[in-house]
């Protein structure tokens, strides 16, 4: 298991008032996203826990663009990942965010 | 004085051999080693009909049975070489020159085979082209053919897969060359005439249906939430804007997504009776839901598919049939149906390069064309205007002059950017150049041309290939789709930023599409047993399909 953490800097704060969500599933090829509040507003922290070693550039090309293209500041995210394909990782990613903004 | 009838008189030789082993037109199945020895010369252009889906099994296997000393040197032109006679033939040298279309169970070995000097490579065609070749510089001396059934004259019944067989039958039969069937049964009255008899020269009782793939079925179970995004992504973005009624999809999973998302995203948008009206597509199990609530009003059909037979026969409205009730497919004019009445193709690849060739040749396999390069074609001949057609024109060349501006079809890719075994479909060189080093091919087997493709769409947008106006912004709006592929990661940001507000890129979010929909929840039909639901118990699934 290879555990990486990215602190980013973030464009916009996350939307809606909900405090936690979960989106995905650990599974093989698939991963499970939490997301909590907690954070600045202008800050996201992510945690990855992966069983595939040797992927930390990947990770942090996805995860800076999220932080870029996303309203994710104020968030702390965790993500248990089960080997996903970054396209998966990535659209996870949005889904948590947009699962913040719903009511709960 | 010149003899002007040497082909009538040689195929007037061969019957007369033939009928030594016929009774009437009907050849018993235990003489058909000695009968095809009889009927074939060495050196013949042969068809065996190998077709998409329907093979003509029985007189493969009799085929590999000659004597290579009698019958030898035989130049093979078929569309498809799918079974393993078909190549067995050419390693004991029955068979020695081979043009066909498509290969894909054969793929690997065809590659080495040519590789090893085994076969003598003619050219991989598209179907379209090498029917097109049967009636000029191919024309078969001998065509081995496969039917459902036959009458003592000769008379054929295809069923639903008639598919290649009236193509190959007029160009063998009318070019004067041996036409020889194989059917599952020799009846006293055929339901349809397929075939007429006086185009059918011997029948041959296989005694058991012709084999038949199922190609078209795709599992609504292994659906990815990826696959869903893209899926909707290509109906918010382009199904809808362009107002596509003709098209035809592809057979891969993206495309299956669409399917079963348009009685539900597509509903929900209020696209029902403005997309997807009629098809030129074979008839795909994961329509049904679809057809079922009224968004298709006609399907014409290259080939047919297993378990469909019965759905098919009680929507007579939707489908071709016969005054027999069954499905009348025809491959050579649903091509041509395809390449110049639909306003879109919409189909997946393996490989796409920074120009937008795009290719499925991975590795040492020569797995053939079959129809796409065709339907992902722009059709220079045609003249016929529609809404889609002439937008896609007019982004195009948005300056010329319009009445004497060419309309463009829509030719999409659509895939994630990671496929099976994450291999990235965005590479920098297509591996069929590989392929064309190694066999020392004049042309590298490219499926669709960069130049005919309007859109690529992955799960992280839709790149508009039609608003690029030079080689930077078409790479750029490339790379700016390829996800996290090395191809993608390479991209120029700031290039990429400009071509996003152009609408040259577009993401999803630009597109008002919720991730969060992206679920399988969305698909109306989450397995095949939900599809043979949705169709009243009329679609009757293959059983390695049936899992319940």
């Amino acid at each position: 298991m290879e555990n990486l953490r990215y602190e980013l800097s973030t464009t916009k704060p996350a939307g809606g008032t909900r405090a936690v969500g979960l989106v995905g599933v650990v599974a093989s090829g698939n991963l499970e996203v939490l997301l909590e509040r907690g954070e600045a507003p202008d800050r996201c922290v992510i945690d990855i826990a992966t069983p595939a070693h040797g992927f930390a550039a990947l990770w942090q090309a996805v995860t800076a663009d999220f932080a870029v293209r996303m309203a994710a500041g104020g968030l702390r995210i965790t993500i248990n990942d089960g080997g996903a394909r970054p396209d998966t990782v990535a659209l996870r990613l949005a889904q948590g965010v947009h699962l913040m903004e719903k009511p709960e | 004085m010149r003899d002007w009838n040497t082909k009538g008189r040689d195929r007037q030789a061969r019957l007369e051999a033939g009928l030594r082993f016929a009774t009437g037109k009907i050849v018993a199945a235990q003489d058909l080693v000695a009968f095809l020895e009889a009927t074939l010369r060495p050196g013949d252009r042969v068809c065996l009909e190998g077709d998409n889906q329907k093979q003509a099994d029985v007189l493969a296997k009799a085929l590999a049975k000659v004597d290579p000393a009698k019958v030898n040197g035989l130049h093979m032109v078929q569309s498809g070489v799918v079974l393993p006679e078909h190549l067995d033939i050419f390693e004991t040298g029955i068979a020695r020159r081979l043009d066909f279309s498509y290969s894909g169970p054969q793929s690997a070995r065809i590659a080495r085979m040519m590789f090893g000097g085994q076969i003598e490579l003619g050219a991989v065609h598209t179907y379209l082209e090498l029917f097109a070749r049967y009636f000029i510089d191919l024309t078969p001396q001998v065509a081995l053919i496969a039917a459902v059934s036959a009458d003592k004259d000769g008379n054929l019944y295809t069923g639903p897969n008639t598919e290649d067989t009236p193509t190959v039958v007029e160009a063998t039969s009318f070019g004067k060359g041996l036409v020889i069937a194989q059917v599952g049964e020799i009846v006293d009255r055929v339901p349809r005439v397929d075939i007429p008899a006086d185009q059918v020269h011997f029948v041959v009782d296989a005694g058991r249906p012709f084999y038949v793939e199922p190609l078209f079925t795709r599992d609504p179970a292994a659906i990815t939430e990826t696959q869903i995004l893209t899926a909707m992504l290509a109906i918010k973005g382009l199904y809808a804007p362009y107002g596509v009624r003709r098209l035809n999809h592809g057979i891969g999973f993206n495309t299956a997504a669409i399917e079963l998302l348009l009685p539900t995203y597509g509903e929900r948008l209020g696209l029902k009776g403005k997309v997807c009206t009629h098809w030129a597509l074979n008839p795909h199990p994961t329509l049904i839901p679809a057809i079922e609530s009224g968004w298709v009003e006609q399907i014409h059909c290259f080939g047919s598919e297993v378990g469909m037979e019965d759905y098919m026969r009680a929507r007579p409205d939707i489908f071709f049939t016969g005054p027999d009730g069954s499905l009348r497919s025809n491959r050579a004019f649903c091509q041509t149906a395809g390449l110049y009445a639909c306003d879109m193709f919409i189909g997946s690849t393996l490989q796409i390069d920074l120009a937008g060739n795009s290719s499925t040749v991975t590795g040492g396999r020569v797995a053939g064309f079959g129809g796409a390069p065709n339907m992902g074609s722009d059709a220079r001949g045609r003249r016929h205007p529609s809404a889609p057609w002439l937008r896609a024109g007019q982004e195009a060349d948005p300056d010329g002059p319009p009445p004497l501006r060419r309309g463009r079809k829509l030719v999409v890719q659509i895939g994630e950017t990671f496929g099976d075994g994450n291999a990235p479909m965005f590479v920098e060189r297509l591996g069929a150049l590989d392929l064309a080093d190694k066999l020392d091919l004049d042309l590298a087997p490219v499926m669709v041309y960069g130049d005919d493709v309007t859109h690529i769409v992955t799960e992280e947008g839709i790149a508009n290939l039609l608003l690029c106006r030079d080689k930077d912004e078409r790479e750029q709006a490339i790379r700016g789709v390829a996800g996290y592929t090395e191809v993608g990661r390479a991209r120029d940001r700031t290039m990429v930023d400009r071509l996003r507000e152009r609408k040259v890129i577009q993401r999803p979010e630009d597109l008002g599409i919720d991730p969060l929909d992206a679920d399988r929840g969305l698909l109306v039909a989450h397995s095949i047993k939900d599809l043979m639901i949705a169709s009243g118990g009329l679609y009757r699934p293959p059983s390695r399909f049936r899992n319940w």
